[in-house]
């Protein structure tokens, strides 16, 4: 039995929740103002994601970078490691908003896709 | 000197610019000219590459590049001539522009109507309260410029950050440079509560476990060639508390202190100004106090949301054809929209026309169990409401009517207590 402290995002009241965690089990929220906060908790508790926007190096000079976003949230502990996954890649141009660039990244089933395109002469 | 007439001149290729564009095309105006100053349409847009825009407007979750190549794509195929990398000079109260870029040299833009999409710009250290004391060494940025220098231009403006201010792009460079690999030692905000959403003092300061300093602020920037440290120290009622102060070490101080809407030319041009927008005051199809020119976005006012500024473009582009087709006579009569009782900010000024109105408003503080109170009629409750997001309230043309007699409507926010009925 543990307690969790979660805030919830999901409307301006920002709800400070106590999470009683049993067994692998939500077994109490406290401070809730409404019943999503219940699920939120439950959710932030046993599997928060969020989803991953950053950068990639390209070989273009004159647009060095390609932003990249994740596909689909990634558990939020293998956020640092999907970045250093992405710093070890390099992409060039013509490349298309939506683009996969990383496929299934660390076996997550979520792709790191292409947030703009790029034109080969840009 | 080359010599442009056109239906529409848009000044301003971001979000707004973009939107007023695309809707005056849609509508059927023949020769719409969009000037931008940079080498690319979208604006800020592309500095912004996190998500969390366009959930209003498309139902997605897009992130900025994403969202501005949507309209950069629909700007292209639509036969509106853009001219980038151009620099608009002067704004006349006749609307006529001077612009200069290096294909055409100097020239001039005769519109038959004008919006201004120009957008905000960012405070600096010396634009808040007194400014920062302390010497000015290297390592001090805006958030949004080190925004850019991360997310386009690939350069790490430092290793070791304290950001001053807790809006969103505050919030969310510290998120970035975390990510980076950078350390983020404190955000320092002056407020008793977050400048920004909470989704991202969640996100964006939980998650990595950044220090978020309420009531606080920064007295003394350290550092002769480059930033070293910063003092920080508590408030009370605006006012530095003696023997809190404490230093922070950093090798980048970046400050989120605010945006304001950039108006220089719409000043040249004698638009009428509003002290507590910062932006020219506007009626309800956007236009200035000067006939045929219009405003859209944030140079109107500082928006939250680019959902909002989409929308606000796509009015004016409205507004600009109603006025080009001589439907936008200006009444005998209008109403003055006033600010009440909590209430920071409303747009628009003015309400001229017969039609339904939308009020965008900023209350003052955070507040619990309210009631948003227009005029005579207008009543809407809320259970929460923060100074972060826009309000939006949507008037009838009988929530109007009687206003025109008296000539104004106030509007205001008042905490709803339980037994004291309307």
């Amino acid at each position: 039995m543990s307690v969790k402290e979660v805030i919830c995002i999901l409307c301006p009241f920002g709800c400070k929740l106590e999470v009683n965690v049993g067994g692998g089990e939500v077994t109490e929220v406290k401070g809730n103002r409404c019943k999503e906060g219940i699920e939120y908790a439950r959710h932030e508790v046993f599997s928060p994601e969020r989803v991953l926007t950053t950068t990639m190096r390209t070989l273009n000079p004159k647009a060095p970078l390609l932003p990249v976003r994740s596909d689909k949230p990634l558990p939020k502990g293998k956020l640092e490691e999907s970045m250093g996954v992405i710093a070890k890649h390099t992409v060039s141009a013509p490349i298309q908003l939506g683009d996969v660039i990383v496929s299934n990244i660390l076996n997550t089933g979520v792709n790191i896709v292409a947030s703009r395109s790029m034109a080969k002469k840009s | 000197m080359i010599t442009k007439e056109v239906d529409l001149a848009i000044i301003g290729a971001g979000p707004a610019g973009m939107a007023a564009a695309v809707k005056a095309k849609e509508l059927g105006l023949e020769r719409v000219i969009v000037l931008e100053r940079a080498e690319a349409p979208g604006g800020l847009l592309h500095q912004c590459i996190h998500n969390g825009f366009g959930l209003h407007y498309f139902n997605e979750d897009l992130t900025g590049p994403e969202y501005g190549e949507r309209f950069i794509k629909k700007l292209s195929a639509m036969n509106i001539e853009l001219a980038l990398d151009t620099m608009v000079t002067h704004l006349y109260p006749d609307r006529s522009i001077i612009a200069v870029n290096s294909e055409w040299g100097e020239f001039k833009v005769l519109p038959g109507a004008t919006i201004l999409a120009m957008g905000c710009r960012e405070k600096t250290r010396f634009q808040i309260g007194l400014g920062i004391p302390g010497s000015r060494p290297a390592g001090i940025f805006t958030a949004g410029l080190a925004q850019r220098l991360v997310n386009v231009d690939g350069y790490m403006p430092g290793t070791e950050f304290v950001i001053l201010g807790s809006g969103d792009v505050g919030m969310i460079m510290a998120r970035r440079l975390c990510l980076e690999g950078a350390k983020v030692n404190a955000v320092v905000e002056f407020m008793p509560y977050v400048g920004g959403l909470i989704r991202n003092e969640v996100q964006c300061l939980h998650d990595f476990q950044i220090p978020l300093l309420l009531e606080h602020t920064i007295s003394e920037i350290y550092g002769r060639d480059r930033i070293e440290g910063v003092k920080v120290a508590k408030v009370d009622k605006g006012e530095i508390v003696e023997g809190t102060e404490r230093s922070i070490s950093c090798d980048c101080l970046l400050l989120s202190v605010g945006l304001i809407p950039e108006n220089e030319l719409s000043i040249e041009a004698g638009v009428q100004m509003c002290e507590e927008t910062g932006g020219p005051m506007v009626d309800e199809y956007l236009q200035t106090s000067v006939d045929g020119i219009f405003a859209a976005g944030n140079v109107v006012q500082v928006h939250d949301l680019v959902d909002n500024v989409t929308l606000d473009g796509e009015r004016a582009g409205e507004g600009a054809i109603k006025y080009i087709d001589g439907k936008l006579k200006k009444g005998p009569r209008e109403i003055k929209v006033l600010v009440g009782e909590n209430i920071n900010r409303v747009t628009p000024q003015k309400i001229v026309g017969p039609e339904e109105v939308e009020l965008l408003l900023r209350i003052r503080q955070p507040m619990e169990n309210v009631e948003l109170a227009i005029g005579e009629h207008f009543r809407k409750k809320y259970r929460v409401l923060t100074p972060t997001e826009i309000v939006k309230a949507v008037l009838k043309p009988s929530d109007l009517a009687e206003h025109f007699e008296s000539g104004e409507i106030k509007v205001s926010c008042r905490s709803r207590k339980k037994g004291a009925g309307q």
